[in-house]
């Protein structure tokens, strides 16, 4: 035993030598392929490879598509679009949803692959800088031209289109309008934070006679708890980085905004049916069934929630579109009269530069196929709601239509500054522990560790990505 | 050669003759080839992979440059690293004895002769079939509505969380290292427990001269699978905690996860941004032979008290 385990590492060792000096000529060897257009590629790969290539219009059809879906909501609906495609042109697409939460993990180990994804989400500055080598530059492609606008694309710092937002979503406080008229009041009354808490705490307090309360549970559970600690965190955010004019990842934060997030906070946790002690274990699902259930009036979700409370078969809520708004939300700010829905997007679509060149112009066409074609429109429109292209449809989606309704109208629209966050995921958790300690016990003193997980946490984080 | 004749006078005609031995020795490497390679490409490669990487920086595994140690010099200069080292330890020392301590009693037990034995050994092995991502969330709801009563809740403090890990791996894994126990106790000798009998032990004297001397072998097992389960306890970690609460240490301007084992240690560091994944990757290396070390020894020490029977 002992000499087969001696054995064992001594193989392991000349193994490991080996690995490492075959290794460390690998990446020198690519470098400059790097560097080079990225058309040069396949060429130098295989000389089979050029065959099809010269034969232009066998070429889009020896090219296969590869994505690598961003949104496990949409599956089902890109899995139906992805295989009409391929009954149409003969073109395979390939449509892989990550797990959700798990993008850049799935993403990490399919691109190390080959056959890596030709089309995947890049969706922030963070993301462009981790993956710009392996975007292409979009400029002048049939598909980027079709871009309505410009406000939702990444660029590099050289200037190029390394990734286009390709639907943008909004989020607020989704509104049951029908319960808030059964308990007397209407859309109307509410337009800034003193009159959204004049509702909040009137039905509040009548919610054993009205049968329904104020807001759903604001649960801090890891499925529900980023609709606080990143969406309305973006509050404060937004206007701290509103008016010092941040326009990059600032090192550090100032908190002026704190006091405005503490109000929302109270008004969510203490005009509702859940107890505030207890948040950590509630769910997002719990919240989403109180509001499709009619148990709650106000819900703070986006415009994504639609699908779930309308349309979905599985879950059975079939709200009437009628019956649903989505409003700003108000926290106390100066000004926050004019202020729109909270609007971005963290769905870029980046085409994999290190595809092959068939490849790369499949998914071009495919790409192209789906933001100009009937069905693809139809798709995007549905699914997505707001999207950014010249042939887009008119969504049937009430919260997009307020989205829009609200940008036309004049309101300023308050912009996700949460995508500067350094380390998200650890910023996020510091902020969740400090805001339930908080709402079981809402002295000052807890809400001092509000602040401190969010502006001290902000710095450490900065420091250890950065550092 | 005289021996190998004895050998084949005595069982000649048996199925392992040497004719029938002596092309399994020659041929037994390409019989054993497939597997080898199975294990090479499935284990050998990646960890060999896993080691250079641990010196590289990089996104993707093939495009890894190379940057010496400043990999391991983060990760040791890492307060979270050190604390979910202690974290691991304490909670493996805990976990080990609680485990062991419950499963020899329960197998003991179960040894006597009882009625229902055999339903409460399922009954006690049930757990273990349940993956570690449900056992946490599930248990995570109950101590959650139990500790509700006290206006409190798991991620309050990492307290809760430990006691939480330790009672959760002890419903898990007890019914598992009972069944090992259960098989040594059955193989004690009984001419050694009547020979005991009639010298006059009485019941804690056997139990302790002659049954754990006899149980050694299992004890080795037991200690060894619950050293190497708490160290790289992972899934029950991420579902029941996920590391939470978070502190902000405000003098060394650090954030520790106070309920964070070693595996999720790693697994969050890798996430930092894609300049930790290296660091990520030195911590593994670290890990792994701290793992390794800590079980070798164990079996050392525990091998030299076994007996022979």
């Amino acid at each position: 035993m002992k000499k087969l385990i001696a054995l064992l590492l001594a193989v392991m060792m000349v193994l490991s030598l080996v690995a490492c000096a075959a290794k460390t000529e690998e990446p020198a060897a690519e470098e400059p392929a790097a560097e080079e257009p990225a058309a040069e590629e396949p060429a130098a790969e295989e000389p089979a490879a050029e065959e099809p290539a010269a034969e232009e219009p066998a070429a889009s059809a020896a090219g296969s598509v590869y994505y690598l879906n961003f949104k496990p909501e949409a599956d089902a609906a890109w899995q139906a679009l992805a295989a009409s495609y391929t009954e149409q042109t003969g073109v395979p697409v390939k449509v892989v949803t990550a797990a959700s939460g798990d993008y850049d993990t799935t993403l990490n180990a399919q691109m190390g692959k080959d056959g890596a994804p030709t089309l995947f989400n890049c969706g922030n500055a963070a993301a462009l800088a981790n993956w710009d080598s392996y975007c292409l530059d979009l400029t002048g492609t049939d598909f980027a031209n079709e871009l309505s606008t410009d406000s939702f694309n990444l660029y590099n710092e050289a200037g190029e289109l390394k990734a286009a937002g390709y639907c943008y979503e909004s989020f607020g406080i989704i509104v049951n309008t029908a319960l808030l008229e059964e308990a007397g009041h209407s859309l109307d009354e509410i337009t800034d934070f003193a009159s959204l808490k004049t509702v909040a705490e009137d039905i509040h307090a009548r919610a054993d006679e009205l049968g329904f309360d104020a807001f759903t549970a604001s649960g801090l559970d890891g499925s529900s708890s980023w609709r606080f600690s990143g969406h309305l965190a973006n509050m404060p955010l937004y206007y701290e980085f509103r008016d010092d004019g941040v326009t990059e990842q600032p090192a550090e934060i100032t908190g002026a905004y704190m006091d405005n997030f503490r109000n929302i906070w109270d008004l969510y946790i203490n005009n509702a049916a859940a107890d505030p002690a207890s948040l950590t274990s509630s769910t997002g699902d719990e919240a989403e069934a109180q509001f499709g259930n009619g148990e709650a009036v106000f819900y703070q979700n986006g415009t994504w929630e639609y699908s779930n409370l309308v349309l979905s078969d599985d879950l059975g809520y079939k709200m009437n579109a009628e019956d649903l708004a989505m409003i700003p939300i108000y926290c106390g700010v100066d000004g926050e009269a004019d202020a729109g829905l909270c609007s971005g997007t963290e769905n870029c679509w980046a085409v994999n530069a290190q595809a092959s060149e068939e490849d790369i112009q499949a998914t071009l066409d495919f790409m192209y196929w789906v933001v100009t074609s009937d069905e693809g429109t139809a798709m995007l429109a549905e699914q997505f709601g707001s999207v950014p292209f010249k042939s887009a449809k008119a969504p049937e989606n009430v919260f997009c239509a307020d989205a829009n309704d609200l940008v036309n109208a004049g309101k300023y629209t308050v912009s996700w500054a949460f995508n500067y966050t350094p380390n998200v995921d650890s910023w996020r958790a510091g902020v969740v522990t400090a805001l339930a300690a908080y709402s079981a016990d809402q002295s000052d003193a807890n809400w001092d560790e509000v602040v401190s997980a969010c502006v001290d946490g902000w710095a450490i984080e900065y420091a250890t990505v950065n550092g | 050669m005289i021996s190998l004749r004895k050998k084949k006078k005595r069982d000649g005609s048996a199925v392992n003759s040497d004719l029938l031995r002596r092309p399994i020795r020659k041929w037994f490497p390409l019989f054993i080839l497939p597997v080898f390679l199975c294990f090479c490409i499935g284990f050998i490669w990646p960890f060999l992979q896993g080691i250079y990487l641990s010196f590289c920086t990089f996104n993707v595994p093939s495009d890894a440059e190379w940057v010496g140690l400043a990999n391991y010099a983060k990760a040791f200069t890492d307060a979270s690293f050190a604390h979910a080292f202690w974290y691991t330890a304490a909670f493996a020392v805990v976990s080990i004895i609680v485990i062991n301590v419950f499963a020899f009693t329960v197998a003991y037990a179960l040894t006597q002769k009882m009625r229902g034995s055999n339903l409460f050994r399922t009954v006690f092995f049930m757990p273990n079939l349940i993956g570690g991502v449900v056992l946490g969330y599930i248990w995570s709801l109950i101590f959650d509505a139990i500790l509700k009563n006290y206006g409190t809740y798991l991620a309050a403090n990492a307290t809760y969380g430990f006691w939480g890990l330790v009672i959760l791996v002890a419903w898990q894994q007890i019914g598992y290292m009972m069944i090992i126990y259960i098989a040594g106790l059955q193989a004690v000798p009984e001419d050694m427990m009547e020979a005991a009998k009639i010298d006059g032990a009485n019941g804690w004297q056997t139990l302790f001269r002659v049954t754990i001397p006899n149980v050694m072998p299992s004890i080795t097992i037991c200690t060894f699978l619950t050293l190497t389960n708490s160290f790289k306890m992972f899934d029950q970690n991420l579902a029941l905690t996920g590391g939470l609460p978070q502190v902000i240490d405000k003098v060394n301007k650090v954030k520790i996860n106070m309920s964070e084992l070693m595996a999720l240690n790693i697994y969050s560091t890798y996430n930092i941004s894609n300049k930790y994944h290296g660091v990520a990757q030195a911590k593994a290396v670290i890990f792994f032979l701290l793992v390794a070390v800590l079980a070798l020894s164990q079996q050392y020490a525990t091998r030299k008290k076994e007996v022979q029977q």
